[in-house]
């Protein structure tokens, strides 16, 4: 399996890949991590005249905490963001979800952005940004625009990226509710596959254990990951008895739209998200009472 | 049609390494093919096997993942570069034969970096960690069981060893 001839250039800074992408149009493919993308190179379901290997950009790796937001490079290996204690201590779920993704070698060449981008609607770092409202950084030529999650996945492997903008940053909201806990679950043929349904949930409780904030959402269900906001508000002011936990997760089950496929029909999908959402609430809600 | 090539610079297995590659060479290619350590094993060539794991500066990766022209400027250590100086097997590498942690052989090669990745971080894992470490290796004839006590094997060995 050999990809189509392409040629490569190798970026030293955002602002030399914005210039390539400008300069080249369409035949341009950025390369983050390429877990994803090499694959289908191999399977010349994809065929770039020019590869833009932004691997090398120094400016496109970190994690800085700030009061109320987590900034993460895009370029930022899926193994570095895994093992920052830091961040895990703030923004719990992206650890969370980390553990579904890939494999150790996968992790430590995959990136967080190139995961984004890719837009997978059963991929586990979507689904993330979709539920905490992540907001994109997308720099240009002629500058940056931040988009929220809720705006930037527009369908299976698509974002609002535009064939002259990349992924600068990400930049995850901190909750600095003190009792607050996450979960991420998944159903998959094996782990480290894609998720057949998803399921993500974040919540705040009050010192008497009320519920006073939380998000919820579904992967793997829908053309792109889905966040439930108006559900996840049912659950502000409960104590999040099983009977509101379940009417949630049901409710979400019934407004997704899986596919089938080779591996699960619809039906089983819509079954799943109705067991994965609610089981995700519930674990979120026993770490926050820890 | 001739292909454009490209410069590389890589040092492998602490050698370094000098080429003219074009850019669709995988790394696990250019490694097997032009430098004819072929002890990096490619199985299914698009990310699912594991076989063709080697180490990027001392972490592992897919080589199959990745072009030869992306490595430029790094370090690669294949399963060639395991073994001791003198050629002879690492404490893991022996623990493999010890422990039965291989049959066909196909897997060993991307089965050893994991490994060595998971003990270069964490000399004395849990048998949760190891089982995750070569979780995204394939094994068709071990049943994994062995492969597991060799890592284990191997910390132990280790850890009598640095006593």
């Amino acid at each position: 399996m050999k990809p189509v001839p392409f040629e490569y250039v190798r970026a030293s800074s955002i602002g030399e890949a914005c210039d390539v992408l400008q300069r080249e149009g369409d035949a341009v493919k950025l390369i983050a991590g390429g877990q994803s993308l090499v694959p289908l190179m191999a399977m010349r379901l994809v065929r770039p005249g020019l590869l833009l290997d932004i691997n090398e950009i120094a400016a496109l790796k970190f994690i800085s905490l700030e009061t109320d937001t987590a900034r993460i490079g895009a370029c930022t290996r899926q193994a570095l963001v895994e093992r920052d204690g830091a961040l895990a201590a703030r923004v719990p779920l992206l650890r969370q979800a980390l553990a579904w993704v890939g494999h150790a070698q996968t992790r430590n060449r995959g990136t967080l952005g190139g995961s984004l981008a890719h837009a997978d609607p059963c991929a586990e770092l979507p689904l993330t940004a979709q539920v905490l409202g992540a907001r994109m950084v997308l720099r240009g030529t002629a500058g940056t625009r931040i988009v929220p999650a809720g705006d930037f996945f527009s369908g299976p492997m698509m974002t609002v990226t535009g064939p002259q903008e990349c992924l600068e940053e990400v930049h995850w909201p901190i909750w600095s509710e003190p009792r607050t806990g996450s979960a991420f679950t998944e159903i998959s043929n094996r782990h480290g596959d894609f998720a057949m349904v998803a399921a993500a949930a974040q919540l705040a409780l009050d010192g008497d254990g009320r519920c006073v904030r939380a998000a919820f959402g579904l992967g793997g269900v829908d053309q792109t990951p889905l966040a439930f906001p108006q559900l996840a508000a049912r659950l502000v002011g409960t104590r999040l008895d099983e009977a509101v936990v379940q009417s949630v997760a049901q409710d979400a089950a019934a407004a997704a739209r899986p596919g089938s496929d080779l591996f699960a029909t619809s039906a089983y999908r819509r079954h799943l998200a109705g067991v994965l959402g609610a089981r995700a609430i519930r674990s979120a809600h026993e770490q926050a009472r820890l | 049609m001739t292909e454009k090539l490209y410069s590389i610079s890589i040092e492998v297995n602490g050698v370094h390494r000098t080429a003219q590659v074009p850019a669709r060479r995988p790394l696990a290619d250019w490694l097997r093919e032009d430098l004819h350590l072929t002890g990096t094993h490619l199985g299914c060539e698009h990310g699912v096997c594991g076989a063709c794991s080697v180490m990027l500066d001392e972490e592992p990766v897919r080589s199959c993942l990745m072009y030869a022209v992306q490595a430029d400027g790094h370090r690669v250590t294949t399963v060639e570069g395991l073994a001791r100086p003198d050629g002879s097997m690492s404490v893991l590498q022996d623990s493999f034969c010890q422990a039965h942690a291989l049959q066909c052989g196909y897997c060993t090669p991307g089965m050893l970096i994991a490994a060595q990745g998971l003990l270069d971080a964490h000399p004395r894992p849990t048998d949760r960690q190891i089982r995750e470490a070569i979780g995204g290796n394939l094994c068709r004839c071990t049943g994994y069981q062995q492969i597991v006590e060799a890592v284990r094997l191997a910390a132990d060995r280790m850890a009598e060893e640095s006593k």
